[in-house]
This record gives structure tokens, sequence and C-alpha cells, in this order.
């Protein structure tokens, strides 16, 4: 793969301190139609007002319940969806503004949960993987996809000519990754793309993930419910809860000390490993609310056991945490004079 | 159903399973797998895709197209060689006697029916009881399952379900007819941590008030752990590695256990290359002459490559199939109390 392909939106045009990334106040609501005449009755507010950036080069790790709004963060970014409302800025370059959807989707690759879905069952493995690479004109496809599939640790000798149907789940996905790599992208959205995979093969994906970021400069977001995997591979970690952003940090420091106690019952949630010293109790009890009529206040305040009055009147801002600006959380026990018994009294002056 | 089965009797018993496909290419997915289990027990089993799980459950269950399975060897549930089974006795056992928790909801819950009408369907199928009685029972199942308000889920439709409660109704319907063995295949990979911890922790003391016997297949150590009086490692179609949760977790012996345990990411280091099994597993076109794993192991030694590996019992029902044992342990190691 070169690096100075003329066509490829690799140009690095913000410069080192410009995020790859911004979403800003991104929104998205899924009408859901009912009844006898198919109107819509109402919606499901899927992405509720989401911001962040993702700096070159870093692995921005997203986790938070089935259903809280991952894979509908992703594919705004990836500009497969639209936005209702909000902003996209890549590379310093507006979506819509200065750069189109086209130019978008170059330079933003993603890997889906869904590993049968989303390869053409008619082609080869080593044609779908050349596919993209072909149509953008880059030179020799067919051998480029055959390296990938070797450094995905499929031997092309033995699997280029397969379908898909001829491989197991885990071997399609790592097709997928194959696939999303050969387009030369800048950032790769992985969506629970090691989800299927068992460990040992799991382990071989990530340090392929780590190499291919150094060697060609890639920018990740990596989306999972497996806090081991997000812990390891990501440089920041991001936690949403029913379509907002309840936290975001350095993934050591949300590891350690996490602010908002949806992410401190999420991580209290993980396997313990130690047959000794079992679960007992599950963290958090019942299911998620519905998103088509979430809580007022903040979403998390049917579920929390710090609750109380502020919590279902006022909905929390992202506030930093611990005098570090780059660990944040949207809790009214964090927001000084935010009126919660936990919170300090008033903003220090 | 089968007749009572005496006292002392194991729960399952595989006796040399051999499992082969026929077809465009050969696979043999099943290579000897001896394993008995006690009723109430709790067993997972671990291992790579396509170490044969999956075809260890569906053969308890006989759902492998009987034209191109070949099956070799014993299986009995409670005694009984279930390859007996036949007509109405084979449909008693499934669901009844037997019954699993498929990894995709989508398999076992049928979206035309509520939920309600399906578990209350195969309640008066299997125990010939009222349509009003049946649907006591899933009202129960869905009860003890945790399904918030579960009057008003009884007639919810699957797709009208969270992912997280429709794995629980799966569960409720797979345990309806108080089954004496559940299957349960990867029924957690779908889930976050907080639903997935929440249907473990539901698991573990369901089987208990129930007392029956569990495998639970995963690919997760942790949840593994989190769930397993014993462990059963496979690799290639045989299990190599078998032993309470402890034994295995905390001494592993076969390097294939030891190489999963290290790929593991509980406690890895950010930007620390982690210790990936090199290679892949073997393509299954013949049957296994040698063993298995040794052409990844970093252990090997020619001895490996002669002969299938004995199965050393190291004591305290751990036992392992690799020849590095054989000479380690000259005696047998005391049984554990
Ligand atoms: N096309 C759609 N139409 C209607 N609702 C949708 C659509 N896509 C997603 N949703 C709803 O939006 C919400 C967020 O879904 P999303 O797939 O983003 O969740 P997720 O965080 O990726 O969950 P998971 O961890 O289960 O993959 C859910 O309530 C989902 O049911
Ligand atoms: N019906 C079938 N016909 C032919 N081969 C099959 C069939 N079912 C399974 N196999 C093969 O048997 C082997 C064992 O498959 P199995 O599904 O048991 O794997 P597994 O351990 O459950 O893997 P995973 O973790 O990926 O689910 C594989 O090589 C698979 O391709
Ligand atoms: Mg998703
Ligand atoms: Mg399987």
């Amino acid at each position: 793969m070169s690096k100075t392909d003329p066509r490829s939106a690799k140009a690095d045009r913000g410069g080192p301190n410009q995020p790859l990334i911004i979403a800003k106040d991104l929104k998205k609501h899924f009408p859901i139609r009912s009844g006898l005449f198919n109107r819509q009755s109402a919606t499901v507010r899927a992405v509720d007002g989401v911001s962040f950036d993702v700096k070159k080069g870093e692995t921005l790790g997203i986790v938070g319940e089935s259903g809280c709004g991952k894979s509908t963060t992703a594919r705004l970014l990836v500009g497969l969806i639209d936005l209702d409302e909000g902003h996209i800025v890549f590379d310093g370059d507006g979506l819509g503004e200065d750069i189109s959807l086209k130019e978008l989707r170059r330079g933003v690759q993603m890997v889906f949960q869904d590993s049968y879905a989303s390869l053409n069952p008619r082609l080869t493995i080593v044609d779908s993987v050349a596919f993209g690479p072909k149509i953008l004109g880059l030179g020799n496809p067919t051998g480029r996809a055959r390296d990938l599939l070797g450094r995905v640790g499929l031997d092309p000798n033995r699997f280029a000519d397969r379908y898909p149907h001829e491989l197991s789940g885990g071997q399609r996905q790592r097709v997928n990754i194959a696939r999303a790599l050969a387009m030369e992208p800048r950032l790769v959205i992985l969506d629970e793309a090691v989800s299927a995979l068992d460990k040992s093969v799991e382990a071989q994906v990530l340090n392929l993930l780590n190499d291919l970021r150094r060697e060609f400069g890639l920018t990740y977001v990596f989306i999972s419910h497996d806090l081991n995997v997000v812990r390891y591979i990501s440089d920041r970690v991001l936690v949403m809860y029913l379509g907002e952003v309840v936290e975001i940090g350095p993934a050591d420091v949300i590891y350690e000390n996490q602010a908002h106690p949806y992410t401190a019952s999420l991580f209290a949630a993980m396997p313990s490993m130690d047959p000794d010293n079992l679960t007992e109790e599950p963290p958090l009890a019942g299911d998620p609310p519905n998103p088509i009529d979430p809580p007022s206040g903040c979403r998390f305040h049917t579920r929390c056991k710090f609750a109380e009055g502020v919590c279902s009147a006022k909905t929390p801002k992202l506030s930093v945490i611990g005098g570090d600006d780059t660990h944040q959380a949207a809790c009214h026990m964090q927001e000084p004079g935010s009126g919660h018994s936990a919170a300090i009294k008033e903003a220090a002056e | 159903m089968t007749d009572a089965p005496k006292p002392g009797t194991p729960l399952v018993e595989f006796d040399n399973l051999k499992v082969r496909f026929r077809g465009e290419r050969t696979v043999h997915a099943i290579n000897g797998v001896s394993l008995s289990m006690q009723p109430g027990e709790m067993l997972g089993l671990l291992g790579e895709s396509g170490s044969g799980k999956s075809v260890t459950l569906k053969t308890l269950l006989r759902l492998l197209p009987p034209k191109r399975t070949d099956i070799e060897g014993g299986v009995r549930v409670n005694g009984t060689d279930i390859k007996t089974l036949s007509g109405r006795r084979l449909a008693a056992y499934r669901g009844g006697e037997v019954s699993m928790v498929f990894q995709e909801p989508a398999l076992a819950l049928d979206p035309v029916y509520t939920v309600g009408d399906q578990i209350a369907e195969t309640v008066m199928r299997h125990k010939g009881v009222s349509r009003r009685a049946a649907m006591d029972v899933a009202l129960d199942m869905l009860t003890r399952v945790r399904i918030p308000s579960p009057e008003r889920r009884l007639k919810n439709y699957p797709h009208e379900m969270s992912g997280g409660m429709r794995q629980r109704a799966m569960i409720a319907l797979a345990l309806a007819c108080r089954p004496q063995l559940l299957l349960a295949d990867e029924p957690t990979t779908a889930l976050d941590a907080t639903v997935q911890i929440q249907i473990l922790l539901l698991l573990r003391e369901l089987q208990k008030e129930f007392g029956m016997g569990v495998i639970f297949v995963t690919h997760d150590i942790g949840v593994a752990v989190e769930v397993s009086d014993r462990i059963a490692v496979m690799y290639a179609g045989n299990i190599v590695e078998t032993g309470t949760t402890r034994d295995v977790i905390k001494d592993p012996r076969h390097p294939y256990t030891k190489g999963l345990l290290a790929a593991n990411l509980h406690g890895a280091v950010k930007g620390e290359r982690l210790d990936a099994i090199p290679g892949s597993p073997p393509a299954l076109e013949e049957p296994p002459s040698a063993c298995s794993f040794a052409p990844r192991c970093a252990f090997a030694r020619p001895a490996c490559l002669e002969a299938l590996p004995p199965e050393i019992d190291l004591g305290g029902g751990h036992k392992v199939r690799c020849v590095l044992e054989q000479d380690q342990v000259k005696t047998p190691q005391p049984v554990e109390a």
C-alpha cells in the first residue's frame, strides 16, 4: 500500500492537532409507525445530542448497554444514515460544506457486527477484498487483496478462492476487516468486529489492528461489549446510556475510577475470572427504560441508587472530573452547585 | 421419556464419540470424546471456533442431518442410549428431558406467535395439560426469569422485546418443561456486560432450584468461570483437558488451555502484544492420528506426532491429553476431598 496515492483522501490537511473527526451534537430519531393507517405513532431517540472528537492516531472505544445508540452513532459517522441534527467535521472539513458525503466515505470505513450480511455471497473472498481497490483504480488489486488476507490470518493459498458460506463466522469477520483496510481509509469504525471470534483469533486480530495502526497511521473507533478488549485497544473510552454520552475519558482513568454510576455498574458487571470470588448480585437490575419515552432529567435516575429529586428534574451536563479536563461525566453528583447532596455546594471561585 | 434411571447413573455419558460429516468435503468434527456428567452438574465447554462444541450439543439433541452424518460410540442420557430413540420417544426427549438455548433467539422463538403461546404450546405438548394450566406455567416461567410485568409480556411478540428480554424469554421456554439437562450454546455472547451477568446469575439460580444439569458453551473464559462447576476444553473435536473450574483456571496443564488463558485479555497491558496462539486449527479432513495441537505447540516433540496422546489422570477429576504430562506424573496425585 502506498501512502502517497494522490487519489486517496489520506492527505493530512488539518495538521497534527486537528482532530480527525469531530461529532457535534449528533441527533438521530427513528419514526415508529403503527396502527391501521401506518401513522407515525412515536419516535425512538436513538442518538440524542452526542458530541465527541477523535484525535489522529488514537483509538476511541465506545461502550454502553444494548440499544443505547452505539451502532447508530457509528452509522452517522460513516454517512450511512442522515443526521437529523448536528455536524460532522472530518480533518477540519465540515460535512456538507467543505467535503461531500462521497469524500467522507472515502476516508472512513466500517466493519459491521454481522459478518454474514456484509459479504457478497457470489464473490470469492479475494474478489470481495479486491473489489473496492479495483473501483478506486488502485494498483494490483488482487495482489493487495491476497496480501491483506494473509495479514488477517487467512492463508491466501488456502482461502482466497472460497465463498463466504465456506468460512466460519470468525474467518468471515477477518475478511470484512481486510476489505475495509483495502480501501486505505484514515478512520476505521469497528462495530463489535471481534465479538464473534474466539479468544485466540481475537488476540491475533487485535495484534493485527495495532500493527496496522502503527504502519498506516490509522485512527479507530472501536465499539464492543467486551470491556477487557476495549481497555486493551482504546486510548480513550466513551460511555453511552440511552442515546446520550454519560462519561468520556482516558481508558486507564475510567477503568480505575468511574465517575458516573452507570459506568460503575457496567464495570462491576465484568465476569470475575476468579473461581473463589464469583459475582453474587447483578450490579444493575431491570431493563433499560424505553428510548421512545426516556426518563426526564438524568436518564439513568430510574435505576440509580444515588438518585435524588434533582436527578429527575434537571438534565446533568458533562463536567470535568478531578481537575483533569480529559475526563468528563454527566452526573449531578459531579456538578458543583447542582443541588445533589453529594455534590460540592457551590462552584469553586 | 426414558425410564427412571438407577441411582448413581450419570446424567450424560459420552463414550468415545465420533461424528463425521460426509459431503463435498468430509469433516471429522468429533474424534473420540469421552466424558461423563452427574445430574445437577454445570459443565462449561470451552474451545476454539470449529472445535466441535455445537456439534457435541446437537448430537445430544439428535439435531444433526441423519443422511450426511456418521455417529460412532456411545451417547447415553440417564442411562438410555439416545441413538435408539425415535418417533414419540424422541419427541418427548427433545424439549422435555433435554432442551437447548441457542445463541440467537431468532432460532428458537417463532416471530409470528406471542411468547406466552409458544411456551404454553410446548408445555401442552410435553405435559398433556390444558391450555389454561399451560398458560399458568408460562406466566410462572416469565416471572422466574424476572421479566418485568410478566402478564403483559405473555402477549408480546418476540420483536417487541429487547435483546436481553428475548434471551430471558428463550430461557423460560427451555425450562418450562423442567428438563433434567439444559444445553446452552453461547447464550450471552450478544449481550452487554450488565445483562450478561443478570442472565448468568439467573441460570445459576434456576439450575440450583431445578437441580438440572447444564452444558454451557462459551468462548469467554470469564463467563465459564462464573457459571461452571467443571470445565472441559475442546480442540479439533476432542476434549484435551477437563477438571474442576479451579483446577483448569489456576493450574492448566494442556498447552492449548494455557494458550487460551494467555490469549485472554484480563489484565492485558495496552501496547504490549497479546499472546495469540500462532497458526490455525487443522482442517479435520482426516481423522487425527497424532496430537492435533502439536503443529502449533511450543512444547511439541517427536512423540507428539507419533501417536494419539494418552489421557493422563491427574487426580480429583483433572484429566489432560498430552504426552508432556506422562513423564511428570509418576504417582497419582491425592484425590481432593
Ligand atoms: N432503523 C431503525 N428504525 C427504528 N429504530 C431503530 C433503527 N435502528 C436502530 N433503532 C433503535 O435505536 C436504538 C439504538 O440502536 P443501536 O443499534 O444504535 O444500539 P446499539 O447501542 O448499537 O445496541 P447493541 O449493543 O445491541 O448493538 C434502539 O432502541 C434501536 O431499537
Ligand atoms: N452440518 C454440518 N455439515 C458439515 N460440517 C459441519 C456441520 N456442522 C458443523 N460442521 C463442521 O464441524 C466442525 C465443528 O463445528 P462446530 O459448529 O461444532 O464448531 P464450534 O466449536 O461450535 O465453533 P464456534 O465456536 O465457531 O461455534 C467445523 O469444522 C464445522 O465446519
Ligand atoms: Mg450495535
Ligand atoms: Mg458453535
